[in-house]
């Protein structure tokens, strides 16, 4: 394995269109998932730390494919974690004497893990490839689908840490003041900051006001989806509120809820949690040996935003996530018609509706989505919308898209299992994370 | 506490120059005729990166939006909150969008696709902030 482990390089996401069907359709398959328990914050146990939490993931992934730690020959780990850093607060002593630290990497194992600290506290001896990723779990699985098909190695584990510290997430505090806290603001921060331009969620809510000024909606209309995604999350055991906090949203809750940056509201954004979750993919010729019933990758595309000014408009998300439709679609030889399961991400509720509209499933236009959502949309339901829950449901992990899918591809959904074709759904898309910029996938139980 | 003051660097030190001299200017490609805000290195449509200059802009635009923060991350503008930050297209070029706190409009009373108007507020002594107030 190199040392430092390298960046996945961009050649190797599908960022264009008109690139053709996916060189390796149905060639790569998930055969294991591995969820560690949820917490709200880490309370500073060594054995609920972040490491902790990853090793626990990384061996019930492999259990799950039936396979020892010896078969795995690639890594691709997310170092990044979702939440703030530990620093300057000096590394806890029961800590550091846990596990073997990465020189360079004080966070290691605390807030962030990198695929060094996973080789050498897990004792992975075979890994011939490893990459470093950023965005999200997305962004691994395109890098961990794209490196099996070029036959760089051939049992990749896909790492995904979110840690959650105490106090506010991404606010000042004590420790955390970081840029946030300046009473300058240099950078890309000197455009922004003397404006306030500084909140959970702020491109998001712009947008969302001129979608409903466009298409005649407003925010009321996003209440059935968000008691929706956490109805579907009560029945995601391995989620947050699934394991800690079994409550109802209803609409009045979610009508009720603060604003944040209105019209962006409490509910409309995910709960920051501390978790780790990892994947197990294979070929598809390995993962008919392995425990699980294989799910293949048909596809994975890639897309990037960049505003032509200060903030993204409407326009343009719906041209980015027009164009990604297109680009899922002529990857996988699939059409809207032919996706059973589809699990756009949801980090904030106010943007879904580009992606259910872009991807036209079960038929939505753009200015049908609020539409959409007041039907039925229940994983019982004709159109069982995210049926994952999502963040929303499950708190912030921005995985659980790709476990529902898998998940319902295996027949192993539970309560959420959706009835289309008698329960057997054989399709599905997942990705995420924003308008701004994702990485999307293409499955099926079918490699072709 | 006062709003974040913006740190000039290299790229951005003609534009807060100007700014402190009451003149919004908008960096411009003069190989292709575009303009962008914030400014960048290149012209993100030719490539250029030497000939990139500067133009001075009337200062009128129209509000395309607003949202209005109530927990900001921001420590400076948590004593504020709720406030107004809409975002405002210039009319010279709709394409170039600035941010504003729309100075003197309450919180979320801001008239959708309303005239505005360019003023500049201190920050700092000598330091002025490009910013926009409701016309009429």
């Amino acid at each position: 394995m190199a040392n430092p482990t390298p960046d996945a390089p961009d050649s190797m996401f599908r960022y264009k269109e008109g690139l053709g069907v996916w060189e390796h359709r149905g060639k790569v398959a998930l055969a294991g998932i591995g969820h560690a328990p949820t917490a709200r914050r880490w309370d500073e146990k060594v054995e609920s730390s972040i490491g902790a939490l990853t090793i626990i993931a990384a061996q019930k992934a492999l259990d799950d494919a039936g396979i020892s730690r010896d078969d795995v020959d690639g890594l691709v780990v997310l170092p990044t974690g979702t939440g703030d850093l530990w620093a300057p607060r000096p590394i806890p002593e029961d800590f550091a004497k846990a596990y073997i630290p990465t020189p360079g990497r004080p966070e290691d194992g605390l807030t962030e893990t990198s695929a060094e600290w996973v080789v050498n506290n897990m004792g992975f001896k075979n890994i011939k490839a490893a990459f470093h990723t950023q965005r999200c779990m997305s962004n691994s699985i395109c890098i961990t689908g794209q490196m099996i098909g070029d036959g760089l190695a051939n049992t990749v584990l896909a790492v995904r840490i979110l840690n959650n510290l105490a106090g506010r997430y991404h606010h000042v505090s004590g420790y955390q003041g970081g840029q946030n806290a300046e009473t300058t603001a240099a950078g890309s921060a000197q455009w922004t900051n003397p404006y306030g331009w500084g909140a959970a969620g702020v491109q998001d809510a712009y947008t969302f006001g001129q979608y409903c000024r466009k298409y005649g909606s407003n925010h009321d209309r996003m209440a059935p989806y968000v008691v929706n995604q956490h109805r579907n999350g009560l029945m995601f055991p391995e989620g947050y509120y699934y394991q800690h906090r079994p409550d109802v949203l209803t609409v009045e809750d979610y009508l009720a809820g603060r604003w944040i940056s209105k019209p962006l509201s409490i509910y409309d954004c995910d709960l920051p949690i501390q978790t780790a979750i990892c994947y197990l993919f294979t070929t598809a010729e390995r993962a008919k040996n392995m425990k699980q019933p294989p799910v293949y990758m048909l596809n994975h595309a890639s897309d990037s935003l960049r505003p032509r000014s200060s903030a993204h408009t409407l326009d343009e998300v719906e041209a980015t996530t027009d164009s990604l439709a297109r680009k899922l679609y002529s990857g996988s030889g699939l059409t809207p018609s032919e996706v059973d399961v589809y699990n756009p991400y949801d980090g904030f509720t106010l943007f879904t509706q580009y992606y259910l509209e872009a991807m036209n499933w079960h038929g939505v236009k753009r200015g049908e989505a609020h539409d959409f959502y007041a039907g039925d949309i229940r994983v019982e339901g004709p159109h069982p919308f995210s049926s994952s829950g999502g963040n929303s449901g499950n708190g912030r992990t921005r995985c659980w898209m790709h476990t529902d899918s898998f998940q319902q591809l295996r027949g192993q959904a539970g309560q959420r299992q959706v009835k289309i074709k008698d329960g057997r759904p054989e399709t599905a898309i997942s990705g995420g994370p924003t308008p701004g910029g994702g990485d999307w996938m293409v499955w099926s139980n079918k490699p072709d | 506490m006062p709003r974040p003051i913006p740190v000039p660097d290299e790229l951005s030190k003609p534009f807060w120059d100007a700014c402190n001299e009451r003149r919004l200017i908008v960096q411009t490609c003069t190989a292709c005729n575009r303009m962008q805000y914030p400014p960048e290195r290149a012209c993100r449509d030719c490539g250029s990166a030497d000939q990139l200059g500067w133009r001075e802009v009337q200062g009128r635009g129209t509000v395309t939006g607003h949202i209005v923060i109530y927990d900001s991350r921001l420590r400076a503008w948590q004593e504020m909150q709720p406030y107004n930050v809409a975002i405002i297209a210039l009319e010279e070029n709709p394409d170039i969008k600035f941010f504003s706190n729309l100075p003197g409009t309450p919180p979320d009373e801001v008239p959708f696709e309303a005239k505005v108007q360019l003023i500049f507020e201190e920050v700092a002594p000598g330091r002025l902030l490009h910013e926009w107030q409701l016309v009429g």
